[in-house]
């Protein structure tokens, strides 16, 4: 299991990016808040990073990553030239994840937001071996993002909607290590939270402005 | 997470899908690989602090049990990492702890009597057993909730159509759904926010396994698309009737 101590890596440095768009200064907020309550989770399931959030923060936070999901699958899926079931797979998968960003920009106007923009990213991979592997660690860091987040909603209809995303995050997970011989279930009978510090060290790296 | 180079390639040029609806070599190959694909079943790591945790905020006279289901102390910065956490469940927990408990005794005694039926063998086997001994990790945890709540629900006795393989696979794959619906249709109902994160962790176990199910069965492993659907207490209720005794 990973600890608050484990993450704190040369990685999270790359997260201090440049251009300091509206995305970068919401993921470097949330790494802040995560310092501050990173350490005394409450509980194993409990991620507590984001108690001292607002609803339109963690959505925020998750449209920031449903946008780095799309582009993932629509714009690298493209370029790396996948085939067969990869390609049916991303394909679908890249259309859903675009149905969130589409949701969560929604509800985040609907609740009185401003939705950040769509960062630059950058994929380290070069072939469909590469892009399935990010992929499975993409939706899994979804999967944990979205349920360190949860608890902490006010309100309960964001809940239910971050829930119905979730549940399709990890189907989608599920779906890629079927494919790449990865593991179903890589928590065992429970998927773990994460905290935004480690969202933030799987992600952020992929985040250039 | 393991790197498995060179094995997504050749899922990828032969579909999934595909090479479920080939002939039996093609399947079996296929169900092999789908074996090696298990995790090794972690054990579940954390639960028991998250139930010590439940336990000590248990309580017969609810103390959370306004239809405030934040507290203020949720929004405010300080202090709100531990009170709100901990806040007591209500009577309503409990009736949703015990419905879920239900819910994974079924899928429990399922997934038992499909290993002993013979039908499966090898990787698909394999992944029902994993897949069991998850539903009975997740039964061991909300017995435990429930008992730091008040009365778990009494075991309920299933009574399960094994017919064929592929019956068998269809209806897992129907029990799955159902449970990642039932999760999802109670997660915003629930009050301490403990219980709500174990519901959570729980429900995209279920979720995984409702994917995998569908793959086996050649379904779509998003049937509602981009947003899953919940359901109620209600329809779960009606949907498992016919499989208890």
């Amino acid at each position: 299991m990973m600890t608050d101590t484990d993450l704190s890596n040369p990685e999270l440095a790359e997260v201090e990016v440049h251009g300091m768009n509206r995305a970068s200064f919401l993921l470097k907020g949330a790494l802040a808040t995560g310092a501050v309550y990173g350490a005394s989770a409450v509980a194993p399931f409990v991620s507590s990073a984001l108690a001292a959030s607002s609803d339109i923060d963690i959505l925020n936070f998750a449209l920031t990553l449903e946008y780095l999901e799309t582009n993932f699958y629509q714009v690298k899926g493209a370029s790396v030239h996948l085939s067969g079931e990869a390609k049916t797979l991303a394909k679908s998968f890249g259309d859903e994840e675009a149905e969130h960003v589409a949701a969560l920009t929604g509800a985040i106007k609907k609740s009185g937001g401003k939705p950040v923009k769509m960062p630059q990213f950058a994929f380290p991979v070069t072939n469909q071996a590469g892009f399935l592997k990010l992929a499975y660690t993409l939706e899994n860091v979804g999967v944990g993002a979205y349920n360190g987040a949860g608890p902490s909603f006010t309100n309960k209809a964001l809940l239910a909607a971050a829930g119905s995303i979730v549940q399709v995050e990890a189907r989608h997970a599920a779906s890629i290590a079927m494919l790449t011989g990865g593991k179903i279930t890589p928590n065992g009978a429970f998927d773990k939270p994460l905290t935004t510090k480690q969202v933030l060290a799987a992600a952020g790296p992929l985040i250039k402005s | 997470m393991t790197d498995h180079p060179g094995s997504a390639d050749d899922g990828a040029t032969t579909g999934v899908v595909e090479m479920l609806a080939r002939d039996d070599v093609e399947r079996k190959r296929f169900l092999k690989m789908a074996g090696k694909r298990m995790g090794a079943g972690a054990a579940a790591t954390g639960l028991a602090a998250f139930i010590a945790a439940c336990g000590s905020s248990s309580s017969k006279s609810s103390t959370a049990s306004t239809s405030k289901a934040a507290p203020a102390g949720t929004t405010s910065s300080s202090s709100s990492t531990t009170s709100s956490a901990t806040a007591a469940a209500s009577s309503g927990d409990l009736a949703i702890v015990n419905y879920a408990l239900t819910l994974e005794y079924l899928e429990s005694q399922f997934y038992a009597k499909v290993v002993s039926s013979g039908l499966f063998k090898g990787a698909v086997l394999s992944v029902i057993k994993t897949f069991g001994a998850e539903e009975d990790q997740h039964v061991a945890a909300l017995k435990k909730v429930a008992m730091s709540l008040g009365t778990p629900a009494a075991m309920p006795t299933g009574k399960f159509p094994i017919k064929s393989a592929s019956q068998v696979a269809t209806l897992a794959a129907t029990v799955e759904n159902l449970g990642a619906a039932a999760y999802l249709g109670q997660a915003p109902l629930i009050k301490s926010k403990e219980i709500l994160a174990a519901a959570l962790a729980i429900h995209t176990i279920e979720a995984r396994h409702a994917a995998t199910l569908n793959l086996l069965t050649k379904k779509n492993p998003t049937p509602n698309g981009a947003f899953a659907e919940p359901a109620t207490m209600a329809q779960v209720l009606a949907a498992v009737k016919p499989f208890i005794a």
